[in-house]
């Protein structure tokens, strides 16, 4: 502990951050001193989480601002719950149904974000940003448009008609209805699946990102002309964070879905998109640990701000464009440095 | 028949998205950056005249003015207060600040115009011009629609081209520092820009609820995306390329209504703009800047 690396220290010390806070709220949570409201977020921070890591991936560490993420969690959402609803018979054992659910539910995201990146990450910046908005808007409604079933046969998909159309058999079960969604979703999420699954994300991103393509992804971020130069393949290593990132929130997603009864493809709209990226902003680009806390703390905000009653989404609103004033004006930055002048110092707060 | 009256429709569309596209890319042209909360603008620019003209019974042209002023007003505010403090800061902070800003418009809206969906009165009234002995009929407010966004068209033109406020603002929106150099006041050109494209985001407002005559606090939100994304189509940050952005996608929207799927018609626009961006980077009307090395 005492002669690590400074950046090993970071990263254990993010495990440990993560482990703690599990064992303590799972040690209030079986005594009985959680409210039932924060009980019920408990599944949603655990997604959330997974969510700010695997886009902190793209735009802290690839650089490249997506304005889509929910996209890919919608897509892991629904392929992950068809999987779950249709393997019912199948597995018995609901945590292994949910974990083979929530990989199909990764697979098909990562495929949406491999099919998606191929095309877009030609481009830069702005029009980056607003093509995956635009991607996001696409695949939102084509699910809105969508018809999935189940019978003896197999799954039934049919596209733009009504789910009379899927023709199921005797005994046969409409999964995606639709604008309606999915209804009667089994509860498979547990605090601890969704636990387990950040620490999976945490290993994943962490070890991607100190690895030789880590390296190569952060030069194409700092500068793709010098990166070209010194024989990176661009596309290959973006493609590679986008997809990696993408997989990451189609499990999220599929844990997310699976804590509710219901679940409809307009859940996952541009300001839930937004939302990730308020995380991911606030708890510093490229900086993990900062994302874990920021999308915990976020996500608590309005039930910490209960007591403004009506007032607590415009409260919510302005101590977001505060922190984003304080934090990031010039000169409320050097007086700050003053106050605290060893967090400067030790090289703390934000990663380059 | 039927193909013309999508035809107008579509343009009549297109003229409001194409007014809102101006806002976003003037104000990108010259701050470099999205403002998320012009949407909202165009909402509480629609409330202001609601509460003018339907609640008060007030003259309508009272209600624009009234809008504009507010909206004029509320844009010079937002941007002294919360994006004028990030100038130096990085482009993704300014954003966020935009969206908390989004965020606050709408959930002020609520607390205190509440939720419930109003019924916007038309500026103009529901007369129609009728052609070809009835078989067409063309809405007055597809007319004023239209004929608004032509005279914005050219009244921006003229400005940004004839007037030294408009060269000030170009001079800005291509070199910062060198525009300070020849004694232009920035801060005042990019408050300038922000007053112009609210004025403009509520004559967007009051046309939009005249067409589509519901009124909520989020009315903004969803023609403020599409409208951003027809500043983009049209290369954003030029004038000329907002419009035909703006006019293109509205015209995209109600073909792809009409003959394809109403569920459908925004996954259409947004397939179009990836095709144009991928043929054309940087839009229909953008210049391509070469990246030096």
């Amino acid at each position: 502990m005492l002669k690590m690396q400074k950046s090993t220290r970071k990263t254990v010390s993010t495990y440990a951050l993560v482990i703690v806070a599990f064992v303590v709220v799972q040690g209030l949570a079986m005594s009985g001193n959680i409210s039932a409201t924060l009980r019920g977020q408990l599944v949603p921070i655990c997604a959330y989480v997974v969510m700010a890591i695997s886009l902190n991936l793209t735009v802290g560490v690839l650089g490249e601002l997506s304005l889509g993420h929910a996209s890919f969690m919608s897509v892991g959402a629904f392929s992950g719950v068809v999987a779950c609803i249709s393997l019912q018979n199948m597995i018995a054992f609901g945590p292994v149904r949910l974990v083979v659910g929530m990989v199909i539910g990764a697979l098909c995201a990562g495929i949406a974000g491999f099919l998606i990146g191929v095309p877009v990450l030609r481009l830069n910046g702005d029009y980056l940003a607003i093509v995956t908005l635009a991607f996001g808007e696409i695949i939102k409604n084509l699910i809105t448009c969508l018809c999935v079933g189940v019978d003896s046969r197999g799954l039934r998909f049919s596209f733009l008609t009504s789910a009379d159309a899927l023709k199921l058999e005797e005994g046969g079960r409409v999964i995606i209805n639709g604008p309606m969604g999915i209804a009667g979703i089994p509860k498979l999420s547990t605090f601890t699946t969704g636990f387990v699954l950040v620490l999976v994300t945490l290993f994943i991103v962490m070890n991607l990102v100190k690895s030789r393509s880590g390296r190569a992804i952060m030069a194409i971020r700092d500068n793709r002309i010098a990166a070209e130069s010194v024989g990176i393949p661009i596309t290959k290593y973006k493609l590679m964070a986008f997809v990696t990132s993408a997989a990451l929130a189609g499990a999220a997603g599929t844990l997310y879905a699976m804590n509710f009864s219901t679940i409809v493809a307009t859940k996952f709209n541009f300001n839930t998109s937004i939302l990730i990226l308020v995380y991911v902003v606030l708890g510093g680009l490229g900086n993990i640990r900062g994302s874990v806390i920021a999308a915990t703390v976020i996500t608590i905000l309005p039930e910490m701000l209960r007591g403004f009653n009506d007032y607590r989404m415009l409260v919510y609103a302005i101590v977001l464009i505060i922190v984003m004033l304080t934090t990031n004006n010039a000169r409320f930055k050097t007086i700050l440095s003053r106050l605290i002048p060893s967090k400067k110092a030790t090289g703390e707060g934000r990663q380059p | 028949m039927s193909f013309l009256s999508h035809l107008i429709s579509g343009i009549s569309l297109g003229s409001i998205y194409a007014i809102i596209a101006l806002g976003y890319t003037m104000v990108y042209g010259i701050a470099k950056m999205l403002n998320f909360a012009h949407g909202d603008v165009i909402m509480v620019g629609a409330y202001a005249c609601f509460f003018i003209a339907s609640r008060y019974e007030l003259p309508v042209v009272l209600g624009v003015l009234v809008a504009m002023l507010v909206c004029t007003l509320l844009g010079v505010i937002i941007e002294r207060l919360a994006y004028k403090p990030l100038r130096s800061a990085s482009s993704l902070a300014v954003l966020i600040t935009a969206i908390g800003m989004s965020y606050f418009l709408q959930n002020a809206a609520q607390l205190m115009w509440t939720s419930n969906p109003k019924v916007f009165r038309s500026v103009v009234g529901d007369k129609s011009l009728k052609l070809f002995g009835g078989q067409l009929s063309i809405s007055a407010i597809a007319i004023v629609t239209v004929a608004t966004c032509i005279v914005i068209m050219l009244g921006l033109t003229w400005f940004t081209g004839r007037t030294k406020m408009g060269k000030a603002m170009r001079a800005c929106s291509e070199d910062k520092g060198a525009a300070q150099l020849m004694g232009i006041n920035v801060n005042a050109t990019i408050s300038m820009t922000f007053a112009i494209g609210s004025a403009l985001a509520a004559i967007a407002g009051v046309l939009l609820c005249s067409m589509y005559p519901t009124l909520m606090p989020t009315t903004g939100s969803m023609p403020g995306i599409k409208a951003f994304t027809a500043a983009v189509f049209g290369g954003i940050g030029s004038i000329p390329g907002a419009m035909l952005g703006g006019i293109l996608l509205g015209i995209i929207e109600i073909f792809g209504k009409a003959y394809v799927s109403t569920q459908l018609s925004d996954a259409i626009v947004f397939v179009v703009l990836i095709v144009i961006l991928l043929v054309k980077p940087a839009g229909l009307l953008g210049k391509q800047v070469q990246e030096k090395v």
